[in-house]
C-alpha cells in the first residue's frame, strides 16, 4: 500500500510533464508558445505575495522570538489539561497553524525527549502529519491575488485545525492506549 | 480575525519581551520575518512560472475541463458557485491530488492558479468568496497519505514501527476534513446573511 503510493509520488509529475504537452500537441495547440504565454504570469503572481508574506511573516516571527509562547502555554495548560490535551505537545498546536519549520522542530524535540513510540511521540506525529500550516497557507493563496477581506476563511481553518488535534489525541489513545 | 490575530501576535510578543527584558530581540525578529517573507515570494517565481506554463497548456488542450468534468459530482456539492466545468475546479482537483501525493513544489502553484481562476469568478473584489473559504478548508485540512518528513524524524530516534501513524494521521485527517466542510456550510450561511 504503502510503496504504491510512494511510487505513485515519483511518476506523477513526470507523467504529468509527458501527457501535458504531447495532449496539446495532438489537439493542435502550438505548445512552446502556449507554455510562455502562461508563464508570463509568474513573476508578478509571486512579487504580489511579498506584502501579505512580510505582514504574516513579521507578526510570527515577533510572537516566536520574544517568548511569548512560553507564557501562552502557562495560561493555557491547566485549561487544557482538564480537557485532556496533555500539556507538553501545546506548543506543537499553538506552532502548527503558524510555521511548518517551527512545528516540526517543536515535534522532533518531543519525539526525541519522549521516544518515537511513546504516547506523546505518536500523538505528535499524528498531530504534525494531520494538519497545515493555515496561516502561511491563507496569506499565500489570498495574497497573490489580492484579496485583503478574508471573512469567514480564518475562523473555518482554525476550527479544523482544532478539531484535528481533538480527533488525533481521541484516535491515538484509543489505537495505542492511554499510557502508549 | 486576522487583524486580531496579527495585532496580538505583535502586541503580546513586544510586550512579553519587554518584560523579559530582552526587547532588542523584536527588531531582529521583524526583520528576519520580513526576509524570509521575501525569500519565499522570490523562490516561488521559478515553481509559478512554470507551473503556468504546463497548466496554460493543459488548458488549451481541454485536459483542465475533462478532469473538471471527471470530478463533477463532488465539486458541484463543494462549489455550487462555481459554474460547472469552469477551470478552476480542474486547478482545484490538481492541487488537492498533490497534497495528498506529497507534492509540495507542485501543489503551491496549483492552488495559487485556483486562486487565480476563483478570483475571476469573484469579478476582481478585495472580498474572499465563498468558492475560495471552501477552497483553502479543503486545502489545509487535507493531507499527504504520507508524511515523509515525520517519518524519517521518527525513525532517526529509533521507532520501531515509523509508519505506525499513518492510519491515524488519514483518520483524523479524514475527520477534519468532514468537519470542515460542514462548519464551512454553516458558516456560508451566517455570513451571507450579513451580505458582503
Amino acid at each position: 500500500m504503502f510503496e504504491v503510493i510512494a511510487e505513485l509520488s515519483r511518476w506523477a509529475i513526470p507523467l504529468v510533464l509527458l501527457m501535458v504537452p504531447l495532449v496539446a500537441m495532438l489537439r493542435g495547440v502550438k505548445v512552446y508558445e502556449t507554455f510562455v504565454d502562461g508563464a508570463e504570469a509568474g513573476f508578478s503572481t509571486a512579487v504580489k505575495t511579498i506584502p501579505y508574506l512580510v505582514a504574516m511573516l513579521v507578526a510570527i516571527s515577533i510572537f516566536r522570538a520574544s517568548g511569548a509562547m512560553e507564557v501562552l502555554v502557562a495560561v493555557l495548560s491547566p485549561v487544557l489539561n482538564f480537557i485532556g490535551l496533555p500539556a507538553e505537545v501545546l506548543p506543537h498546536a499553538i506552532m502548527r497553524p503558524l510555521s511548518g519549520g517551527a512545528a516540526l522542530g517543536i515535534a522532533s524535540d518531543i519525539i526525541k525527549t519522549y521516544g518515537p513510540d511513546s504516547f506523546l511521540g505518536r500523538l505528535v506525529s499524528t498531530m504534525q502529519g494531520s494538519c497545515d500550516t493555515t496561516f502561511y497557507v491563507l496569506t499565500l493563496y489570498f495574497g497573490s491575488i489580492g484579496i485583503k477581506k478574508y471573512r469567514y476563511s480564518v475562523i473555518l481553518g482554525l476550527t479544523a485545525d482544532l478539531s484535528t488535534l481533538a480527533a488525533s489525541i481521541f484516535i491515538v489513545r484509543v489505537i495505542f492506549g492511554m499510557g502508549g | 480575525m486576522v487583524n486580531f490575530v496579527w495585532l496580538v501576535m505583535i502586541v503580546f510578543g513586544i510586550l512579553v519581551a519587554g518584560a523579559k527584558g530582552n526587547v532588542d530581540v523584536v527588531t531582529k525578529a521583524a526583520l528576519d520575518g520580513a526576509n524570509d517573507a521575501v525569500k519565499i515570494s522570490i523562490s516561488l517565481i521559478a515553481i509559478i512560472s512554470f507551473w503556468l506554463g504546463i497548466m496554460k497548456l493543459a488548458e488549451e488542450a481541454g485536459l483542465v475541463r475533462a478532469l473538471a468534468w471527471l470530478v463533477r459530482p463532488a465539486m458541484r456539492f463543494l462549489f455550487p458557485s462555481v459554474p460547472k466545468d469552469h477551470p478552476a475546479m480542474g486547478s482545484i482537483v490538481m492541487n488537492l491530488s498533490a497534497n495528498i501525493l506529497g507534492l509540495g513544489n507542485a501543489a503551491t502553484p496549483m492552488g495559487l492558479i485556483a486562486m487565480r481562476e476563483l478570483q475571476k469568478l469573484n469579478r476582481g473584489r478585495d472580498s474572499a468568496s465563498d468558492a475560495m473559504c471552501t477552497f483553502l478548508a479543503l486545502n489545509t485540512s487535507c493531507v499527504t497519505l504520507i508524511p515523509t518528513t515525520i517519518i524519517g524524524i521518527r525513525l532517526l530516534y529509533g521507532s520501531t514501527d515509523p509508519t505506525s501513524i499513518v492510519g491515524p494521521t488519514i483518520m483524523a485527517t479524514a475527520f477534519s476534513m468532514a468537519v470542515a466542510i460542514i462548519v464551512d456550510r454553516i458558516l456560508r450561511l451566517i455570513y451571507s446573511e450579513k451580505g458582503r
